[in-house]
């Protein structure tokens, strides 16, 4: 004991003795353009001695007075110095100014921009994923662009389409809004395939929100809402080519032509051709692996912008050609469809989107705004799977004229609106014709708050008026409040609402050969109801050094309780069954991500993800099938010091560790309940050669971990009980790919 | 169809409240800072003022931009609000006990 009380005595005559040495504080900044920024690394020292100091990371120093001289020095390589008279002990703060006259090619101050964040001044809890995040994995397309992302899963629909689903705490993508530029996009007939249709290369940035969204895109959004800004044509590069290969045969081509017409008005042409003719089967089961597919995808813009006059305008349109061959190897349709030979499908889609926006801010009044957008799609799809036939065909328009204002002040601002949207499906399924028109009217109004200190909120209703769900409100708030500067809480609560468009969400189902059944008949969607829920949260963030290092912590807990839902039950072999939900349907997802800055070229984000789905079920309350309880996340990327070339390396690894899935009644394999957990790895290497060429390899699927057997009587594909759908673990092994980004 | 003009009504309603121009009137002051802290402080400072409508300061030029209702405030009641929070205006200077217990980041250089 006494040993620690001679320590701390030590301790204390240490720092009272140093304080005695009269220790002069200060602060050394720059100016950058828009900001003031902490000078790391100047010389700070006194005029004629050796006694000096070197500011840390955040610019500060102390140094001792000196009894030679008053006069301090500082100075950074690029900087003109300046001296410094110094007469009493007060807080020094130095702004150092950029000596114009050196060459300044060898200074380079870099820091490290982060490529997904967490925004902290936002409502909702939104993650920001700008064009770098993108650039970590091979991210083809959109549906593969949330794998370095914690908060999104992304999961095999079938064991043959080749496509990948997303969900969000627990639940399956049609519960997410998932709009392109605020206009809806994965809705209806482009559930099972839309997000391959938007290419990676011109998505500009992503946000994600979790929970219920705004009351401003629609009712729609339960589990959260995924919002994509493409490339605009103002802002793009001139010219981009992209190509990618990978090891098993697709191969990817994507160029963007960006040209101003003239002062206010630019175009861009964004054109993606993308091929797979191999023929994969590595598991031998006679099924291919991977569809062998080609797409065709072609969209121009055009933007007016008049930032004098407050005039934003854009305008799209796009068209698509998607077409996919899967089923046995040796199948050829030409000559073995419809015949029950050999099990065969193809998927034809043709899509014509086009879009217009008109943003008008009021000069005089900057807070004050006019925005109107309409989109009119038509989403046209051919397939047949087997003998079983599915055609869509789905007309789509969509219209939102939204007015942004203040109450008294900044403080307090709102946005009100009007939208209508008409959906015309047309579905057929062998020879049953489904036709369905939903109109919708909506009025809302969104009131926010900001104190721009603490607190701040969002609360949102809206009114709508829909021929097949019927008049109802939707009420949504959001809530921040920073409980001191690194500590911030938010609460989300609010009601969605859906039509299930039961076929179009499930595609996967024809590729079972399962009976079909629907066991309701008396309401507007297919005989079922509209389906509604509820959806609570509650989120944590709180910034901290750990071991030095600035890291984040975030934890939160979402909620979702269904009080109509539409439930897909795959429990009984041979059949599906749609019903309305009795009793209880609900989905609790707890998340922790631990976000750690190691050094400033090197990110370490780690996340652990416990997701609980209990469905009520006719046959018993139940987890709902594939859904793993438990999932971790680790990705790590580092990039090094680009040099005077701006040649740089930059390395991406990413684990994602997958628990054990509730499996449904197999007889095949009839004690396989519980899937194994397994371990995927992906890992990306880039060089930069210059600001306008990279190259980048990767692997996915590291480990090489495949699902064994991925269809249930594969040897029997047209017996009642062949199932394609009970996929929980990848089925292509190691895929070696290698691409090239090149733009002027 | 009664319903739809019903809708129409309730967002023309919530919509066409505060179309009243006239007597809003822009300005630019100068106040100085550093950082996004000052930024957070000098506009709540303004926008605590009853009749400030906007309030947008820029970091690099320490150009505050105004819009404030002329009738019911004197321009001179902002510069003192700001200059209570401890940045020096164009029109007025913030006390020097304010300004030394500003953050250490937000120490702006006081032109002498």
């Amino acid at each position: 004991m006494t040993k620690y009380i001679y320590f701390y005595i030590l301790f204390y005559f240490f720092v009272i003795n140093l304080s005695a040495q009269k220790i002069i504080e200060g602060k050394v900044v720059y100016k950058e353009k828009y900001e003031t920024l902490a000078l790391e690394g100047a010389n700070v020292y006194w005029l004629g001695t050796i006694e000096g100091t070197v500011t840390n990371q955040s610019g500060n120093f102390n140094i001792s007075l000196s009894d030679k001289t008053n006069k301090l020095i500082i100075s950074f390589l690029g900087f003109k110095a300046d001296t410094l008279t110094v007469l009493s002990e007060k807080y020094i703060v130095h702004q150092l100014k950029e000596d114009q006259t050196t060459n300044l090619n060898e200074v380079f101050i870099t820091e490290r921009k982060k490529s997904s964040k967490l925004s902290f001044t936002a409502n909702q809890n939104t993650i920001l994923v700008d064009a770098n995040e993108l650039l970590k994995a091979a991210c083809c397309n959109l549906s593969e662009s949330f794998e370095t992302n914690p908060s999104i899963d992304v999961n095999f629909s079938d064991a043959l389409s080749g496509t990948k689903q997303i969900s969000m705490l627990g639940l399956k993508s049609p519960y997410i809004l998932i709009s392109e530029e605020n206009i809806p996009m994965v809705r209806g007939a482009s559930q099972a395939f839309g997000l391959t249709f938007t290419p990676g290369t011109w998505v500009e940035s992503i946000q994600v929100s979790k929970g219920v969204g705004s009351v401003v895109n629609g009712f729609e959004s339960i589990a959260g809402q995924i919002n994509t800004e493409l490339k605009k044509p103002f802002q793009d590069d001139p010219l981009f080519i992209n190509i990618f290969r990978s090891g098993n045969g697709r191969l990817e081509l994507n160029t963007h032509i960006n040209q101003k017409i003239s002062e206010k008005w630019s175009t861009g042409l964004l054109v993606h051709l993308n091929q797979r003719n191999r023929k994969v089967d590595n598991n031998f089961d006679d099924f291919l692996d991977v569809p062998i597919a080609n797409q065709v995808n072609i969209l121009n813009r055009f933007q007016y912008t008049d930032p004098l006059k407050g005039w934003v305008i854009f305008y799209n349109w796009r068209f698509l050609n998607d077409k996919k061959q899967t089923g046995q190897v040796l199948f050829d349709p030409n000559f073995d469809k419809g015949l029950s030979e050999l099990w065969g499908s193809e998927i034809d889609t043709k899509r014509f989107d086009t879009a217009m926006k008109v943003g008008y801010v009021f000069p005089q009044f900057p807070y004050r705004s006019l925005g109107i957008q309409a989109s009119y799609s038509q989403h046209d799809q051919d397939a047949y799977y087997g003998l079983r036939s599915y055609d869509i065909n789905h007309r789509s328009f969509f219209s939102n004229i939204l007015y942004n204002s203040i109450f008294n002040n900044t403080t307090n601002k709102f946005k009100s609106g009007l939208n209508y949207t008409i959906d015309i499906y047309d579905e057929n399924i062998d020879s049953q014709n489904y036709l369905r028109t939903d109109r919708n009217f909506g009025v809302f109004f969104e009131w926010s708050h900001d104190d721009l200190e603490r607190l701040s909120w969002t609360a949102g209703v809206r009114l709508d008026v829909n021929n097949n769900i019927g008049t109802f409100v939707t009420p949504r708030i959001h809530l921040r409040y920073a409980i001191d500067s690194t500590t911030t809480v938010r609460l989300s609560s609010g009601s969605g609402r859906k039509a299930a468009n039961i076929f179009a969400e499930n595609q996967s189902l024809f590729t079972t050969n399962r009976r079909i059944l629907i066991t309701d008949t008396n309401n507007s969607f297919y005989g079922l109801l509209p389906e509604r829920a509820w959806n609570h949260g509650v989120s944590l963030s709180k910034n901290f050094r750990f071991l030095n290092k600035n890291s984040t912590l975030t934890m939160d807990y979402y909620g979702t309780f269904f009080i109509n839902q539409v439930i897909v039950d795959y429990e009984e072999e041979g059949s599906l069954s749609f019903y309305n939900l009795e009793g209880e349907s609900s989905a609790k997802s707890f998340q922790v991500t631990l976000d750690i800055s190691l050094t400033p070229q090197l990110e370490f984000i780690s996340a652990y993800k416990n997701d609980i789905v209990l469905i009520d079920y006719k046959s018993g309350r139940k987890q709902k099938q594939l859904v793993p309880k438990n999932r971790f996340f680790t990705n790590l990327s580092w990039n090094s010091i680009k040099n005077t070339k701006n040649q740089q390396w930059k390395y991406d690894f990413t684990i994602n560790g997958i628990g054990s899935q509730r499996m449904v009644e197999n007889s095949s394999n009839p004690n396989f309940n519980q899937s194994q957990s397994f371990s995927l790895i992906n890992t990306q290497l880039t060089r930069v050669f210059s600001e306008f060429s990279e190259i980048y390899i990767g692997i996915e699927n590291l480990g090489n971990f495949t699902q064994k057997n991925p269809i249930i009587f594969d040897n029997e594909p047209f017996n009642n009980k062949f199932d394609t759908s009970q996929v929980w673990a990848p089925i292509l092994g190691r895929m070696f790919y290698i691409g090239l980004r090149y733009k002027i | 169809m009664n319903k739809y003009i019903y809708l129409l009504l309730i967002f023309s309603s919530l919509t066409v409240n505060a179309q009243d121009n006239s007597k809003n009137k822009k300005t630019l002051i100068k106040v100085s800072g550093n950082c996004e802290m000052c930024k957070m402080r000098i506009e709540k400072a303004a926008l605590s003022v009853k009749g400030v409508k906007y309030a947008n300061w820029s970091i690099p030029d320490n150009d505050l931009r105004l819009i404030y209702n002329s009738n019911k405030i004197d321009i001179l009641e902002i510069h003192k609000s700001i200059s209570n929070s401890g940045h020096d205006t164009s029109k007025l200077k913030a006390p020097l006990e304010i300004y030394n217990a500003l953050p250490n980041c937000c120490l702006y250089l006081r032109n002498q």
